[in-house]
């Protein structure tokens, strides 16, 4: 068993060992168990209960509780939304404050907001009722006295009438109606009150309409929105009032307010009693109002209370819940009496376990201990990878494709180097990679600030894989630093230059070339070779031939790692059928040609390699002439070609056929062995290996299989070879275009000698920098970089069916419910 | 444009498509419903629901829960994606799916003049009043005395406007009439909403047609099963039927004059889509047969979704719903009344 501090440094390359365990937990202690198991957080329980539905299960009314108690919280939380609170980050932690206190708590506090709302309510209620009454006088008193001031001029204009005596022209019948006396004059009622602005429209319509236009309608706007009393929304309203005859046609109406949710308020003619009622009501409405103040005060001081204990209490609530819903994963035993667990940890894990559950056992003064179990199993385990913040960014990457087998060759450990150094390969200025760094500096600078609040989707993102991107920039200036770029400008940083001009007046430069008259340049590319003719030519040359060295070694390297893979799963079959034709076949085509590329470097030869590698197929007895680079290269050619062309068959036949053989063999052995196994006592197990090696073996499927993977390997070869000259492609991308942005832009602005020009065109510059060079540049350099890692290396080794190894822990509690 | 939808579908109706099935696959399955039948408390049912689509409508509520509670929080569930989709659709569909509220407006005005009849509080009403089929002025309707003031006042500005057109009478409301004005509106909106349909073509106009074809068909056998034993005339009763639909207009006339549950069993065995509900009834039982027409229409919706690029999926949507509403009001109110052996009595499972 290995403690924490002996696991050595390639542990990131096999996924920790695991172990499938049973615990007998007590119940007394089993609370203070999980609890203490959730704090630890290295146990994943396995749901044992998963065919009873959730409120069958033993504790299902503590979740209901708990259910309870969130939406107390989530109540609470509203209101102190509401009031303009928010939850203290860093409240009082009092630990000593238990489930049913908290539930009792909760529960008065609850009360006691909702009595306080409901008083509230009531308050704000008849003060807004008393608001719209004190509207509704006020207007309707205005309509009145309108009336009254313009029946007054008529009734003058009628006197004036009267007094022109003998004027023919004054029509007899207004003077007899006029006249008419008051007995028989119809009281007319009215009904006053306030409305909705936007019903008010089909109001007077249905008015219209039901009384058949027996009715007066007055309507006046109120400025600015009114609180409607019973729902407490702010509304633009009218105040109407409604004359009518006859006590049917009153029915009718207060039907109709009823139906539009108008509310009436009585109101009377008299002038003086309108001026009690207003001023009656202006002094209620300012009781309400300071009594309503206090009330507010004492409900944000109760709220403020909440929010002191707010963010401890969801926590605590939150911690419960997730308990009782791993309890509840425990299957029960028939007495009663204990539950039991069970559960994959890890190995090294073990001794912290029994540790915590001793502990539990002890604080909950349980007699009996818990009962720690090893099984045994033919399921396979989760993976866990013991990843620290520099390492988590990486292994995501990996996970992203597919989550390992159970101990699996991780190509997590080699993605932490190849990754990065791939992007920079792509991404090769040592200008963009210091921008790059300063960027993700800041980032590990604030990185407990960060960690620790919200952030965007994006920022996220960016955040958490701040190392992958450090890495990367530090590839960068590396590979900037080989490639001497410096946003496309060469320097000379090393030594001077190895070329010169054949005459000092350098007159031929750039049409007879130039002299080496110097050592050559130590470190990178030549600084001269910026700006010429064969600038072009040379680099494409130059990374060409890299970008396919690069390509073979990490294919190689993945082939390896399937190797490693296959001995560390005792399969010897997949090492001598699988693992070596495919090294054979990639090495002898892909692997000479890497060979002759260091070869032609080395020597400086001339030869074609082009023209080598197809004549290697097409003729390969032909001479080479001067193609050749050394000697016996053609005797070496035919050799390579032969061997390539029989590792092909090597891999399609034998492994299907030696499985078939297997399989047989296997199960002749079985009706042996069965004999055997009865007089052993591990029957068993036995019956485990039985059942699951009984499956069906098709010979078709598997021979299917195989050639699919031959056919998929043979042309993956090429394509995976050809596809790592996107390496290539980029890194010229890239050089190009940042060479147009400063020659086209920077330097074009520079030859103007005008100083808005020359800031117009450094604004444009910075743009063009950061938008297409560092952002997007980088997200291609980057997706091309995943692509290379997930297709052409994983692609030979990787299988990438496991499951993770998801361990009950209250860390992960807060960040799931968000 | 019949078998060319696909090509011009999408530009309009695809979104919306797209979001109903997806709410399709949000309705509750025979599991869900097997542990809903286990539920020994409302709080049980609301701990299964929460693990569902209606989780977020149901998890703020205190808990001693009542059904009205569970059935209101569902259907607003209901309502927020009817709206959600009407404000997305375009013409037609935006038509369409305000055709399918009709019958709700259609039981609203019923339900409000019914309870002014017998003098029931209009806000008390209202809150019964399906959120579906709710107008602007619908609390006005308790103003009205009989049927053409009815029509006068409020119905003349909703769209059920058109189908007033047979049941303008003066007298004054009574249960009967209301009954009578019920079935006669729904005719007009199933015959309307039919000729909407063949006027959309294509697959819709083909499956909504059988939907609705099954709809007005169940509706004529409840008519001739209600009526039996009442005054109403044969005449009159036959005015009830809509003129579409498989037992148009034979089915009609055999209808109209049965006097009993197995003459009616008697004309309907004759068509063989329905002799298969009947042939599970035993004699002289009306009571199940409820029960067997809306597993027959559940199934009838349920295809609906296997064809693409038409708008039944809509319908057939807001109808299993409503059928899914009914089934938790049905088990709520069984474990609310401690009634869990008749759990499986009415509960029409979807999948």
């Amino acid at each position: 068993m290995r403690g924490e501090t002996q696991r050595s440094a390639m542990d990131l390359l096999r996924s920790e060992p695991m172990q499938l365990v049973q615990l007998i937990i007590p119940v007394e202690s089993a609370h203070c168990s999980i609890s203490y198991l959730g704090d630890l957080g290295l146990f994943q329980f396995k749901d044992l209960n998963s065919e009873k539905s959730p409120f069958q299960r033993t504790y299902a009314t503590q979740i209901k509780r708990c259910g309870e108690m969130a939406r107390k919280l989530r109540f609470f939380k509203e209101q102190m939304t509401k009031a303009g609170l928010s939850p203290y980050a860093r409240s009082a932690i009092s630990d000593d404050v238990y489930l049913d206190n908290l539930e009792v708590k909760l529960g008065e506090l609850e009360a006691e907001l909702i009595e306080m709302n409901a008083n509230n309510e009531k308050l704000q209620h008849s003060y807004n009722e008393l608001i719209e009454y004190k509207l509704v006088v006020q207007k309707a008193s205005e309509f009145f006295h309108s009336a009254q001031n313009h029946a007054a001029v008529k009734q003058r204009e009628v006197e004036a009438h009267q007094s022109g005596e003998g004027s023919i022209d004054s029509p007899l019948l207004l003077e007899q109606e006029m006249v008419t006396d008051p007995s028989k004059q119809v009281k007319l009622g009215f009904v006053s009150g306030i409305i909705q602005r936007e019903k008010s429209l089909a109001f007077e319509r249905i008015l219209f309409r039901a009384t058949r236009g027996n009715v007066f309608l007055k309507q006046s706007a109120v400025e600015g929105p009114v609180t409607d009393p019973a729902s407490g929304e702010k509304a633009e309203k009218n105040v109407f009032v409604v004359f009518y005859s006859g006590e049917r046609v009153r029915n009718k109406i207060v039907k109709i307010c009823e139906a539009f949710g108008a509310n009436r308020y009585s109101f009377t003619e008299d002038l003086g009693k309108q001026f009690q009622i207003i001023a009656e009501v202006s002094g209620r409405i300012e009781e309400l109002k300071t009594t309503i103040d206090v009330g507010l005060v004492h409900q944000i001081n109760l709220l403020q209370t909440i929010a002191c204990h707010f963010e401890q209490w969801s926590h605590l609530v939150k911690k419960e819940k997730s308990i009782y819903h791993t309890l509840n994963m425990l299957s029960i035993d028939v007495t009663r009496k204990c539950l039991v667990a069970e559960g994959w940890c890890p190995v090294f894990a073990t001794n912290k376990i029994q540790n915590v559950l001793q502990h539990a056992t002890v604080d909950s003064n349980s007699q009996i201990g818990t009962i720690f179990h090893v099984l045994q199993t033919k399921e396979s385990p989760p993976t866990y990878f013991h990843t620290n913040k520099f390492t988590y960014a990486f292994q995501e990457i990996v996970d992203a494709y597919g989550i390992a087998k159970y101990q699996e060759a991780n190509p997590g450990v080699f993605t932490i180097i190849t990754f990065p150094f791939l992007f920079a390969v792509m991404f090769g200025d040592w200008g963009h990679g210091i921008c790059l760094l300063l960027a993700t500096s800041y980032f590990i600078i604030k990185e407990k600030k960060f960690s620790s609040q919200e952030l965007g989707d994006i920022t996220e993102m960016i955040f958490g894989g701040r190392y992958v991107i450090m890495m990367m920039a530090i590839f960068s200036i590396y590979t900037g630093l080989l490639y001497n770029e410096f946003f496309s400008v060469p320097f000379e940083l090393f030594a001077p230059s190895a070329y010169g001009c054949r005459d000092p007046s350098c007159r031929d430069a750039t049409t007879a070339g130039l002299v080496k008259v110097r050592a050559t340049y130590p470190f990178g590319v030549d600084p001269k070779w910026h700006g010429t003719r064969s600038e072009l030519p040379f680099l494409n040359s130059m990374k060409m031939k890299m970008s396919i060295l690069l390509g073979v070694a990490q294919m190689n390297l993945g082939i390896i790692l399937s190797y490693f893979n296959a001995k560390f799963y005792g399969n010897e079959l997949n090492i001598w059928h699988q693992f070596l034709p495919q090294m054979i076949f990639l090495n002898s085509l892909f692997g000479y040609l890497s060979l002759l590329i260091v070869v032609k470097w080395c020597t400086g030869s001339q030869a074609d390699l082009y023209h080598v590698m197809i004549y290697m197929f097409l003729s390969p007895t032909d001479d080479l002439g001067e193609n050749q680079l050394f000697s016996g290269q053609k005797f070496l050619q035919i050799l390579l070609l032969l061997a390539a062309l029989v590792s092909v068959p090597w891999m399609l036949f034998p492994k299907p056929f030696l499985l078939k053989k297997q399989h047989d063999e296997r199960h002749r052995g079985q009706s042996y062995a069965l004999l055997e196994t009865n007089l052993d006592d591990s029957d068993g197990t036995e019956l485990h290996h039985g059942s699951s090696s009984h499956e069906e073996f098709q010979f078709s499927e598997i021979f299917v299989h195989q050639l699919i993977h031959t056919i998929e390997f043979v042309l993956g070869a090429v394509s995976n070879t050809a596809s790592y000259l996107r390496l290539w492609a980029l890194s010229l991308a890239h050089s190009e275009l940042s060479s147009v942005f400063y020659d086209k832009v920077l330097l074009l602005a520079w030859g103007f000698n005008n100083i808005t020009i020359l800031i117009i065109g450094l604004i444009v510059f910075i743009c063009a920098t950061v938008g297409v060079l560092l952002v997007m540049e980088t997200l291609s350099a980057f997706l091309h970089a995943l692509r290379l890692h997930w297709v052409e290396f994983q692609g030979k080794f990787y299988e990438g069916e496991g499951y993770k190894f998801q361990p009950f822990s209250f860390a992960s509690l807060g960040k799931e419910d968000e | 444009m019949y078998g060319f939808e696909a090509m011009t579908f999408n530009i309009h109706g695809g979104y919306l498509e797209a979001i109903v099935r997806g709410h399709r696959a949000g309705l509750l399955t025979a599991a869900d419903y097997n542990n809903l039948c286990q539920c020994e408390t409302l709080d049980d049912i609301k701990m299964h629901l929460s693990a569902t689509d209606y989780g977020p409508y149901l998890q703020n509520e205190p808990s001693p829960l009542h059904t009205t509670t569970v059935v209101e929080k569902c259907t607003l569930k209901l309502v927020d994606e009817y709206k959600h989709m009407l404000c997305q659709a375009t013409e037609p569909l935006s038509t369409f799916l305000e055709y399918i509220t009709y019958g709700h407006m259609i039981d609203n005005v019923v339900l409000i003049v019914t309870g002014t009849l017998h003098e029931r509080d209009v806000q008390e009403l209202l809150e019964k009043c399906h959120p579906l089929g709710m107008f602007d002025s619908i609390a006005t309707l308790a103003v009205a005395q009989n049927m053409r003031e009815l029509y006068r006042l409020v119905l003349v500005d909703t769209p059920l406007a058109p189908y007033f057109s047979e049941c303008i009478t003066s007298e004054d409301l009574d249960d009967m009439n209301i009954e009578i004005m019920r079935n006669t509106l729904y005719k007009a909106y199933l015959e309307d909403f039919y000729k909407f349909c063949q006027k959309l073509g294509g697959a819709t106009a083909e499956i909504m047609s059988d939907l609705l074809a099954f709809e007005a068909d169940r509706r004529a056998v409840n008519i001739t099963i209600n009526s039996i034993g009442t005054e109403l005339t044969r005449d009159d009763r036959r005015k009830l039927y809509s003129n579409f639909g498989l037992l148009y207009p034979y089915g009609h006339e055999e209808l109209a004059v049965c006097e009993d549950i197995d003459q009616v069993r008697g004309a309907m065995e004759k068509y063989p889509p329905y002799q298969s509900i009947f042939s599970k009834l035993s004699y002289g039982e009306s009571q199940m047969l409820d029960k067997a027409f809306y597993e027959e229409e559940v199934k009838r919706l349920c295809l609906a979704f296997e064809q693409q690029f038409h708008y039944g999926v809509f319908f057939a949507y807001m109808r299993l719903r409503e059928q899914e509403i009914r089934n938790l009001m049905w088990i709520s109110e069984c474990v609310a009344q401690n009634q869990k052996s008749r759990v499986h009595d009415s509960v029409v499972f979807i999948f």
